[in-house]
């Protein structure tokens, strides 16, 4: 209810503190010690996705046979794979790409998730009880089963990932949006709203969304891991981003079962990049959820 | 540096382990009896008919149950001229009548496994079924036989082939191992689609059992007609489709061989592993690997725009490091490598793209491109999602081209939407395409490169090829023969550049050592009746 709520002198105070970024950054560090780690490994990985070609010496897609295969070392801090690519460099770039699928599913994902769940919650009625049951539909396959089901249906490449991800990501979110924008709809001043003849976009838009935020950043920030965690397992099934733009879980494809033995460095730092980065959003937002959570606050 | 080490140790024991193999089949053993044949096999049975057929999925479990009439050599299967008789007497018959008719006397002790005798009415209505099918009945090799005018079966053990005209191709088209003997009998009562489902043979092993995603079965067949054989007591062909799974199968003796192919490093992971328990046998593969631009899509209907993707191709240097990770190797023409037909290194090099000089190549492909206002080119190449050897070459590919300014998108489909695309829809750029067959004939194997022919993917008209190939059918003498396959080749990789060719595929076939009899082909469809095999345990 952060809409209908004057600022109390203790809020300014806070607002005070928070002005300041470093003491905003310590006192994350101090409550949400994991979290505060999971959000610098995101900052980090967004540095190297943005940056990458001031990062490393190497081309990402250019074959150099003649290091084909070459372990970790001086040169190449990760090794090479069989095209003589350097892996570190792969992996930094395959930060653009993980990103990039990753916010951009979890966005249009979770935004579309979110009007829908709360219109269905608003409105109500006939049109809740039908869109429930076609959300019913859509959540009772698992994630990757709808994913590869969408990309099966619409091919390979990076823009079909990103549908096939955005697609089971829109009912999960309408539904937990759509819980909550239950409890609001039964509010006083949404009720006030009604009668001041507000229309009903401007309801949704601006008394009930931002009641909304809390649960649905939370999905956002669970979301991004879980899109990078698909988008990987479709590419090293083959069905997402293909080669030779680099992505992990297609480098951990082209590695894994070939040179698991000989070269085990191909599969190992691919592997490692897409635990971390998946265990980084996880942790970020779990830490998100519980300052955002006034109940878990309070403890 | 421990990673060097292990390197070393596979290079020797690769060594070993092939010199090992080579000295043991260079002496004498005598083929032990008995013993269950484990292999895998990566890929399922489509159906029972070797007529139908074009897959190793089919003929590698299939295969063992049916005779030929003509197969290659057993103990001599890397030739691509040496032929023997299996179910016709005597050695392979020469043609008379100016070479336009053959006649194969057949053996009188060869029996189907449910006890018929075969004769010549067999013989001619199983090859009539493939040259000759009836209107909605498919025959995948129908065109391997556009030279025979009639075949015939005057008395119970001669059939007659009768050629519109002399081919040296008619013989490596009889030998080749889809064509399955089957009983007339089981053909006119049954229909010309029972063997899709069911088998009856007169191979060397009977079939036992199928269960569909899992196992083959075959049983030694008493009454086979090569007396003394076969040497085991039965096969189990084990349906693996993931390579990592056909490895470890190997590894763990829980199979001791599979027959098509396994890229370098897991020959040497294997051989690494196991040392003198694992023997290598390698060949050239009569698979060619191409790429096909859609000419009827711009600007790959311009000649100058496609000889340039042909032109910055490094196939040598391609063919020293591709062959390290992938299952090709041998820089080539059209005609497999060293067949007699098959073009010289002089030669080769003469071709667009196969100049040991590249920066000279890229030179000219960069200002044929220019010339044709397609600098910097973006293009989406279609390929087969399969590792090996297509997504490999396939990315190699791409980096070649990347060195003449063109920016080129990989699509890997699966195996049936990537051959609708190439055969129904017909929406790609260029593609990855591919040529394998059987029994090393030339003359047919560059039927490839026609735009009449059904696996042309090009999508061009070329008369001057169709000439020159159906000249080159004809034509008896071996010289002019020859003379007429460079001018083909020269249309066809050249003056055209309708196709590109990348390199010729490479088969090793590490396999347990106590395997014995069975020797690699160049083909993966070959020498598969497992007759020669035995188990030296």
């Amino acid at each position: 209810m952060t809409v209908s709520q004057m600022p109390g002198p203790g809020m300014l105070d806070d607002v005070a503190v928070q002005r300041s970024w470093h003491g905003a950054a310590w006192k994350l560090i101090r409550r949400q010690p994991l979290g505060a780690a999971g959000l610098a490994v995101v900052l980090v990985m967004i540095f190297m996705a943005v940056f990458a070609e001031a990062i490393t010496p190497f081309e990402p897609e250019a074959n150099s046979f003649e290091f084909m295969l070459a372990p970790p070392d001086g040169q190449f801090w990760l090794g090479t794979d069989q095209f003589g690519r350097d892996i570190w460099t792969r992996i930094i770039f395959g930060a653009r790409t993980a990103l990039y699928v990753g916010f951009v599913a979890a966005f249009i994902g979770a935004g579309a998730g979110l009007v829908l769940g709360v219109g269905s919650a608003y409105f109500g009625g006939l049109f809740d009880l039908l869109f429930q049951r076609v959300m019913d539909v859509f959540m009772a396959f698992p994630l990757i089963i709808l994913a590869l089901a969408v990309v099966s249906i619409l091919g390979a490449g990076t823009s079909n990932v990103i549908i096939a991800i955005t697609i089971p990501f829109i009912p999960h979110c309408a539904r937990v949006v759509r819980s909550s924008a239950l409890a609001i709809r039964e509010i006083p001043y949404v009720d006030a709203a009604r009668a001041m003849g507000f229309s009903h976009r401007r309801i949704i838009l601006r008394h009930m969304v931002p009641n909304v935020m809390a649960p649905f950043l939370i999905m956002l920030t669970t979301f991004v891991g879980q899109a990078i965690l698909l988008e990987a397992s479709l590419s090293y099934l083959g069905l997402g981003v293909q080669e030779p733009t680099p992505a992990w879980g297609l480098m951990l494809q082209g590695g894994a079962e070939e040179f698991a033995e000989s070269a085990p460095w191909v599969a190992i730092f691919p592997g490692l990049a897409i635990t971390l980065a998946v265990f980084a959003f996880n942790l970020f937002g779990d830490a998100l959820r519980d300052v955002l959570d006034p109940k878990l606050r309070a403890r | 540096m421990r990673f060097n080490g292990l390197k070393k140790a596979a290079m020797a024991g690769l060594g070993a382990a092939i010199g090992a193999g080579f000295a043991l089949t260079a002496a004498a053993e005598t083929p032990k009896m008995g013993g269950i044949l484990d292999f895998v096999v990566a890929g399922q049975i489509p159906s029972y008919d070797g007529h139908l057929e074009t897959t190793f999925a089919m003929i590698h479990p299939i295969r063992p149950f049916y005779s030929l009439l003509i197969r290659v050599n057993p103990d001599n299967p890397s030739s691509p001229t040496d032929f023997v008789c299996d179910v016709c007497e005597g050695a392979v018959p020469n043609p008379t009548d100016d070479g336009k008719t053959y006649v194969f006397k057949i053996r009188t002790d060869v029996t189907f496994h449910n006890g018929a005798p075969l004769s010549s009415k067999d013989v001619k209505a199983s090859f009539d079924k493939i040259a000759f099918p009836p209107e909605g009945i498919a025959s995948a090799r129908r065109t391997f036989f556009k030279m025979v005018d009639s075949i015939t079966a005057p008395d119970d053990t001669t059939v007659v082939f009768k050629l519109k005209y002399a081919s040296g191709a008619f013989i490596p088209a009889v030998a080749t191992p889809f064509n399955f003997i089957y009983s007339k009998d089981d053909l006119d009562k049954h229909g010309y689609h029972w063997h899709e489902k069911n088998i009856n043979g007169s191979g060397a092993f009977m079939f036992v059992q199928h269960q569909p995603g899992a196992f083959t079965e075959g049983k030694r067949y008493p009454g086979y007609h090569l007396k003394g054989k076969p040497y085991l007591d039965g096969f189990k062909a084990i349906e693996a489709p993931k390579m990592a799974i056909r490895l470890q199968a190997i590894r763990g003796d829980r199979a001791a061989i599979e027959f098509r192919g396994f890229p370098p490093k897991a020959r040497d992971d294997l051989v690494a592993a196991l040392g003198d328990k694992i023997t290598v046998q390698e060949s050239d593969w009569n698979c060619g690997l191409y790429f096909t631009p859609n000419h009827t899509r711009k600007p790959f209907d311009d000649v100058r725009v496609r000889k340039a993707l042909t032109l910055a191709v490094d196939r040598w240097g391609g063919s020293k490091y591709l062959s390290q990770i992938a299952i090709v190797k041998t820089v080539g023409g059209i005609a497999f490598p060293n067949h007699p037909l098959a073009a010289t290194k002089e030669e080769l090099q003469q071709l667009a793209g196969y100049s040991t000089d590249i920066k000279a190549s890229r030179a000219e492909a960069m200002r044929l491109l220019k010339e044709a206002g397609a600098e910097g080119l973006e293009f989406t190449l279609l390929n087969r999602a399969v590792d090996q050897p297509y997504k490999v070459v396939g990315t190699w590919l791409i980096d070649q081209w990347r060195q003449v300014g063109l920016k080129v998108k990989q699509d890997a489909k699966p195996t049936g939407p990537f051959f609708d695309s190439l055969r129904k829809s017909k929406d790609f750029d260029v593609s990855m395409d591919f040529n394998c067959q059987s029994v090393v004939n030339p003359l047919v194997d560059v039927s490839k490169f026609l735009g009449s022919a059904g696996n042309n993917y090009g999508q061009y008209k070329d008369p001057l090829m169709e000439d020159l190939y159906d000249k080159m059918n004809r034509e008896g003498d071996p010289k002019k023969v020859r003379q007429y396959m460079r001018q083909y080749e020269k249309q066809a990789l050249d003056e055209q550049a309708h196709m590109g060719l990348t390199l010729w595929w490479y088969k090793i076939n590490p396999h347990r050592s106590y395997v014995k009899g069975w020797k690699i082909a160049p083909s993966h469809y070959l020498n598969q009746s497992l007759d020669n095999v035995w188990l030296d345990k």
